[in-house]
């Protein structure tokens, strides 16, 4: 069974699902950057070789490709993170201004709950702001065929438009009919017209136009029919959309759902007869009350929303029966169990580790970012002190130094520098900064699962790549001491840090070993490092490196089968208690 | 018919998710309604992962409820502690007989004893299967999770025939052989501890 094999029934999760969506709806680009939960719907669309895909340096140009390829009149996709969306929201604001030409969608995952997130924010919120209709699925079915169906609103009405998937959504996986590649026979081209491509010079007409589009729209919206209608026995009406539309189906069998698929514009007549005909209408949304809140400033007032349903934190079926049905939590007994966590950790030999080790020693304050090494701010590394988003490391530090604090050091991951860190850079050397920023470069997007970037050499779909060249880069930019060291040598690492530390104006240091999943890594053979017991007088230095192949318990161990042999505790032991396996 | 609720839980790094995989597949190829989805942290390996499936008729959730998993295969036994909430009373959890020390960042604190104990004091009932030693009797440390899902198995309204194809078209070829025979074991290892069970009353 294939991806590519039709009219099958094939379990998908939400993401494999819209990937496959975009297959079948024909379309002919599509660009992102990794950030969960998104990440696996563009590793997904690389499969389909009738899809040109690729990684982009950030969200923004990876939006700005896609508008490219619409303006063509070709069908283009981007999907990121909704964090991403932050970044792309410059051009996502304006796109809507002049309107596409061939169907626009760009793919926001949110994450309530902040599984892997730095923050909770409900983007729906942004299509409202960009103007743009919203499409939002509940399941791996719907993810599949709302992709087709957020491509139509898009050439139907000339505009982007925003498909918003959830955590839930996304990593679920359910049975989907898959269906046959069409292709798109829209054939409207881009032809030379200053008036409506040249939006800021004719914003204001543009603006009009934009808002009688909305207005057609939302009248569209009345009879749209996957804004479902599923009547019901009960006095209680349910309106709702995504995930939550899955728990509430199970928990309210005999209630009457209206279940929008468009979430922006709302159909205001629909809904109002909704509330009219129940007695009770119970708003069920993740994160914040944006239905709720259009619904009662029509003066509907026989709904129930966030007075009783939580603002933040994931939705599940336990909660949503404990808000509405009032019934009791079930009895966790684990606390009366003393469980010890399981805190994430860097993995071990993860060259990060190294950095993280000859900064503590330098006693630092260090910024940082996003990325796998955001876990080194956790004891027993406790080695980085700031971390908020993407790229905003280096102009942290920048910013610390002009105010007054010494010894600031940024550290930022090789992929999240070129998404975003490089501006900075620029600006510290424009600007007559000191700082000192470490580049911990792993050759790989380390967090979101091991995808390639522009300085890896490889593209999304496999293809070589020119390998961005990033010490002639951060020269190039003006920065004059630029060293490469090697984590795994303390020493080395230690004085790169120092002799940056001294040195007048800009430094950066850039960590030269490959991530232990980087394409290449898994498979070169590795010589793990015991423990003497002769020699061991059981200090517990090497257990303070924060390495999971070192075993907690009085005696240390060395957990054979996940020790790379990087060398770290046995540098760290001063009894030479720890030596290569073999080597005595 | 009714939906049938399963949990797997584990260490990441464990196999817990593959092993879901599976599971769903084998559900899709024979029931209309398969919902999965599975719940963990930022961590590579290492952390608490817990895959959720749920099948039969009426099922829209992916997500099964504290109190209402049928069965919950622990791959590791805090783990058990950790999701033992979610099995209905009288459920069952199956415990892989596996320790692994969690990495500690704070003070150390040694393995809990007295698991089976509080697990057994909820009203749960519990079978320790010994994967691990019956796959190091195979030659393959690796295939403990064939082994849990034999077991599993056992336990749910789903065939040996769809076991055998979803088995064969996952696993690679090389280690096809192994892995059923683990898959094997793992069935008649549940059988006669269901047996032993009933005998027990």
């Amino acid at each position: 069974m294939t991806l590519t094999s039709p009219d099958r029934r094939m379990l998908m999760a939400g993401n494999t699902a819209i990937a496959r969506g975009a297959y079948e709806a024909g379309v002919y680009f599509a660009s992102g950057y990794p950030g969960t939960p998104s990440t696996e719907i563009l590793e997904n669309i690389a499969h389909y070789p009738e899809i040109r895909s690729q990684w982009a340096a950030n969200e923004k140009v990876a939006f700005d490709e896609a508008m490219g390829v619409a303006l063509s009149g070709k069908r283009a996709l981007c999907s990121m993170k909704y964090v991403g969306l932050n970044v792309a929201s410059d051009s996502f604001m304006v796109f809507p201004f002049a309107g596409t030409l061939g169907g626009f969608v760009v793919i926001s995952a949110d994450d309530p709950g902040m599984y892997s997130s730095q923050n909770e924010q409900d983007n729906r919120y942004l299509a409202r702001m960009a103007q743009v209709p919203m499409i939002e699925p509940s399941d791996p079915q719907e993810a599949k065929d709302y992709v087709k169906l957020a491509f139509e609103l898009s050439e139907m009405f000339s505009t982007p438009v925003l498909y918003r998937t959830s955590m839930r959504v996304s990593h679920s996986k359910g049975i989907v009919s898959l269906g046959e590649r069409g292709e798109n026979t829209n054939e409207r081209r881009f032809v030379k017209d200053v008036p409506n491509w040249v939006v800021p010079i004719f914003a204001k007409a543009l603006r009009a136009k934009l808002d009688a589009k909305m207005e057609r729209l939302t009248a569209f919206a009345e009879s749209y029919p996957f804004n479902r209608l599923e009547e019901g026995r009960s006095e209680i009406g349910i309106i709702t959309s995504g995930a939550s539309y899955t728990y509430a189906k199970e928990l309210f069998p005999e209630a009457s759902f209206l279940k929008l698929a468009l979430t922006n514009p709302l159909p205001r007549q629909k809904i109002s007869d909704f509330c009219a005909r129940h007695e009770v209408v119970y708003v069920i949304e993740e994160l914040e009350p944006f239905l709720e809140e259009q619904i009662r400033a029509w003066g509907i007032t026989n709904i129930v929303g966030k007075e009783r349903l939580p603002r933040s934190g994931e939705y599940n079926p336990d909660i949503l029966a404990q808000a509405l049905l009032g019934e009791q939590a079930v009895d966790d007994f684990t606390s009366e169990f003393d469980l010890i966590a399981r805190p994430p950790q860097l993995c071990p030999g993860c060259p990060h580790r190294g950095a993280y080790l000859a900064l503590k020693k330098a006693g630092v304050l260090v910024t940082g970012d996003i990325g796998c090494y955001t876990l080194g701010a956790l004891p027993p590394l406790g080695a980085m002190h700031t971390s908020f988003c993407m790229g905003s490391s280096i102009g942290h530090a920048f910013g610390f130094e002009l105010g007054g604090m010494d010894k600031v050091v940024a550290v930022m991951g090789d992929s999240t520098f070129i998404h975003g860190g490089i501006p900075s850079l620029i600006d510290v050397v424009y600007n007559g900064g000191n700082t000192t920023t470490v580049i911990l470069d792993n050759r790989t997007t380390g967090m979101t699962g091991h995808q390639e970037h522009p300085a890896t050499g490889m593209t999304l779909q496999g293809e070589e790549a020119p390998r961005l060249d990033l010490v002639a880069l951060i020269r190039a930019i003006g920065v004059k001491h630029v060293q490469v060291a090697d984590p795994f040598r303390q020493k080395e690492m230690f004085q790169a840090v120092q002799e940056a530390l001294q040195h007048e104006g800009p430094s950066v240091i850039l960590t030269n070993r490959p991530c232990i999943f980087a394409r290449g890594e898994k498979d070169r053979p590795k010589t793990p490092y015991v423990i003497r017991e002769d020699k061991c007088t059981q200090c517990g230095a090497c257990q303070r490196l924060g390495c999971p192949g070192v075993l907690p318990g009085k005696e240390p161990r060395i957990d054979e089968v996940v020790c790379t042999g990087c060398s770290l505790c046995a540098q760290a032991c001063k009894f030479d208690a720890i030596v290569l396996k073999g080597v005595v | 018919m009714p939906v049938t609720n399963v949990l797997l839980c584990g260490v990441g790094g464990q196999g817990v998710l593959l092993a879901g995989e599976v599971l769903a597949l084998v559900a899709a190829e024979e029931k209309a309604e398969v919902k999965q989805t599975e719940v963990h942290g930022v961590a590579q390996r290492g952390g608490s992962v817990v895959s959720h499936l749920r099948f039969g008729e009426g099922v829209y959730s992916p997500i099964v409820r504290t109190g209402e998993a049928d069965i919950l295969l622990a791959f590791e036994r805090l783990e058990a502690v950790r999701y033992g909430h979610y099995v209905k009373r009288g459920g069952l959890i199956l415990i892989n007989d596996v320790e692994i020390m969690p990495g500690q960042i704070g003070e150390y604190k040694p393995y809990p004893t007295g698991i089976m104990e509080f697990l057994s004091g909820k009203g749960l009932r519990l079978q320790l299967i010994p994967a691990a030693a019956e796959a190091k009797a195979l030659g393959n440390i690796r295939v403990s999770s064939l082994i849990l899902l034999g077991v599993l198995s056992v336990y749910l309204d789903l065939s040996p025939k769809a076991w055998d194809a979803v088995i064969r078209r996952r696993i690679p070829e090389r280690l096809l052989e192994v892995n059923l025979k683990a898959f094997q074991t793992g069935v008649e290892l549940g059988r006669s501890r269901a047996e032993a069970a009933v005998a027990e009353g």
